[in-house]
């Protein structure tokens, strides 16, 4: 008797423990985006809409006026250059893990590299482009310096190969073998099965994969700030100097007040915004595929 | 930020009275403790005269290098026993605070111009040169301006690469100041700031982001801070001052820029003095203290302790000390205002003895 009345009370109390600590990821959630909205509205009421058209950033006290544009389109650029370039590499990738050498021992090693990579720090991969793949650039002969949104895109690019990798290889292992055997045995090749099977069959999910690290791509923010060349313009060129969205807020906060701080709150409103919705894509189209 | 910030500061502070509370009670070589706040560039130098003065008299002073910025916020909501800051507080500014504070120099800097052209270890800048690199007019080393400059000198056809402090800084208000006073176009199109709309070159975090950029880039040019750039192997360039001569920075062409007279409250930009030895980007960097230290519940003994720091702080034992870490000590006359500045700070309406 006494017994059964614990167990019901702990229970009891599991629950409410349990519901407590999740009010509280409701609560932090909620209170980021209060106080990234209340941060920007001194932003947002000067500048309105031309905070994100205009492409001035100018810090001067006297003729200060702060335009995102500059980030905006350098967190763009970089991210779905990033997106294109690491598209054949982690398709091609997913490809080897899910397909032509699954459960192999190769994939096994292959896939244990590409989680090694997701683990790597940010700032280790920034070290490694500025000191490495940055000369690399400069003897291609690619401008400033080798600074710049394409040093960036590829370093990002490098950056997000093991999401999208590993999450289409996954969708791409998921595809019904007996869809597979039925195409074999009506006599296509291992590549017309992967042409008319698998990838009609996958195909929304491995977009999802690219979308969700396309969504990593757009907060990245120390590699690319050691590799942009933090020139606060919209660059002029793929080989031109930029800045992004997360590296700027990076750089100016410490010393940022009034209008400016509140413009670089602002700056952060838009990147929760913008990878959220990109976020709630990927997931939107994945949910639709597992339906 | 500033909550969180004024929070941190309000814990330290109250850790540091419960210290000096619990030292009092131990010993005689009681003290009362400090907490300050502000400016990173004279970071390396209080480091060490703070844990010097700690060690003579047993007092904790604290200091967080947060920015000039943070430094002047925090004196601005009375959490700090004192702030630091590398650019001195405007008439306007000085309006907002809620009390009259006082600047008391501490000691020197400058903002060197370091290069890095394969095979060229020395580099005059005169003033227009300056402008024209800097505004991104100039983008080759052989251009003709620059070789008329720098006669003997064999200067490769590399393109310029400006590199730029891409944070917030007061070596980047030193650096505008003096190209406004040198450059109308620069004043006009550029002006001065903690960080600036520049009009060429790229951006790299910090004295260490910028020096490393440069040394990994041929045919750099950038600004970075005398304290940073004398620790390490880099070549600087022998910049015109305004008497017409071309002057390395060292520690002794940096005090030299203090030489001249300067106003009793210290608030000046020493940049482009007039002294015909002085390196001409140089600038003192300030304590910031009320003048009626008797707010937000402090006590006298850490009024005095904060007069008795700042006045040690004016004492040749640590103004050498100021060398050590590459910076450049205070000329007499300097001394002798901030004393003079130091002799009027209140507790309660008295002066403090």
């Amino acid at each position: 008797m006494k017994l059964e009345y614990f167990k019901m009370n702990s229970d009891r109390i599991t629950r409410i423990v349990l519901s407590l600590v999740s009010f509280i990821i409701v609560i932090v959630a909620a209170g980021m985006v209060y106080s990234l909205i209340e941060g920007s509205i001194p932003a947002i009421k000067t500048f309105g809409w031309k905070f994100i058209f205009s492409n001035n950033w100018d810090p001067t006290s006297g003729r200060e006026n702060y335009g995102a544009l500059p980030f905006i389109a350098g967190t763009m650029i970089t991210s779905i250059l990033a997106l294109l370039i690491s598209l054949p590499l982690s398709f091609s990738t997913s490809l080897f893990l899910g397909e032509y050498f699954k459960g192999t021992r190769v994939a096994r090693i292959l896939n244990m590299l590409v989680d090694l990579l997701a683990g790597i720090p940010s700032i280790v991969y920034g070290l490694w482009g500025f000191y490495v793949l940055r000369p690399l650039m400069i003897d291609l002969g690619i401008g400033n310096q080798g600074f710049g949104v394409f040093t960036s895109s590829v370093i990002l690019a490098i950056m997000i190969i093991p999401y999208a990798t590993s999450l289409s290889n996954e969708i791409i292992a998921m595809v019904p073998n007996d869809l597979k055997e039925a195409a074999y045995s009506l006599g296509a090749t291992r590549l017309e099965v992967i042409q008319t099977v698998t990838i009609p069959n996958a195909h929304s999910g491995i977009i999802a994969g690219y979308i969700l690290s396309f969504g990593r791509a757009l907060g990245e923010t120390m590699a690319v700030t050691m590799l942009i060349g933090n020139s606060n313009k919209v660059p002029d060129s793929l080989f031109g100097t930029g800045n992004s969205m997360a590296s700027v807020i990076a750089n100016q906060f410490g010393e940022a007040d009034g209008l400016k701080l509140s413009s670089l709150i602002a700056i952060g409103l838009l990147l929760f915004l913008i990878t959220g919705i990109v976020n709630a894509l990927g997931k939107l189209i994945i949910k639709r595929m597992t339906r | 930020m500033r909550k969180l910030l004024t929070f941190v500061l309000a814990a330290a502070l109250l850790s540091s009275c419960s210290n000096s509370a619990k030292k009092s009670a131990e010993g005689e070589k009681s003290s009362v403790n400090l907490t300050a706040a502000g400016a990173t560039f004279p970071l390396p130098f209080y480091n060490m005269v703070f844990k010097k003065y700690g060690d003579e008299t047993g007092a904790q002073v604290t200091y967080g290098g947060i920015g000039s910025g943070g430094g002047i916020r925090s004196l601005k909501d009375q959490v700090v026993d004192f702030g630091a800051t590398d650019g001195f507080l405007s008439d306007d500014k000085l309006a907002e605070m809620p009390g009259e504070v006082l600047h008391i120099p501490t000691c020197m800097g400058a903002v060197v111009i370091a290069f890095n052209i394969p095979g060229v270890d020395s580099l005059k800048l005169s003033n227009a040169l300056l402008e024209k690199i800097f505004m991104g007019e100039i983008t080759k080393w052989d251009d003709a301006a620059i070789k008329a400059n720098n006669e003997g000198t064999t200067l490769p056809g590399m393109d310029i690469t400006v590199v730029h402090r891409s944070d917030g800084s007061g070596t980047t208000q030193i650096f505008s100041d003096f190209m406004t006073k040198i450059s109308e176009k620069w004043a006009s199109q550029v002006g001065v700031g903690k960080s600036l709309n520049w009009p060429v070159g790229m951006g790299a975090k910090g004295n260490p982001g910028v020096a490393g950029t440069i040394s990994q880039t041929e045919g750099a040019i950038g600004y970075i801070g005398s304290e940073f750039a004398f620790a390490q192997k880099i070549s600087m360039a022998k910049v015109e001052n305004s008497s017409g001569a071309y002057v390395l920075p060292s520690i002794e062409s940096i005090s030299a820029a203090a030489k001249g007279d300067i106003p009793n409250d210290t608030r000046i930009m020493l940049t482009n003095s007039s002294d015909p030895d002085s390196y001409p980007i140089s600038g003192f960097t300030w304590i910031i203290l009320y003048k009626e230290q008797n707010y937000n519940g402090r006590t006298e003994a850490q009024a005095k302790q904060t007069v008795d720091l700042l006045k040690w702080l004016m004492s040749p034992k640590a103004q050498d000390e100021a060398a050590k870490v590459h910076y450049a000590p205070l000329p007499a006359l300097a001394v002798e205002k901030a004393k003079a500045i130091l002799s009027t700070v209140t507790f309660g309406g008295k002066p403090i003895e």
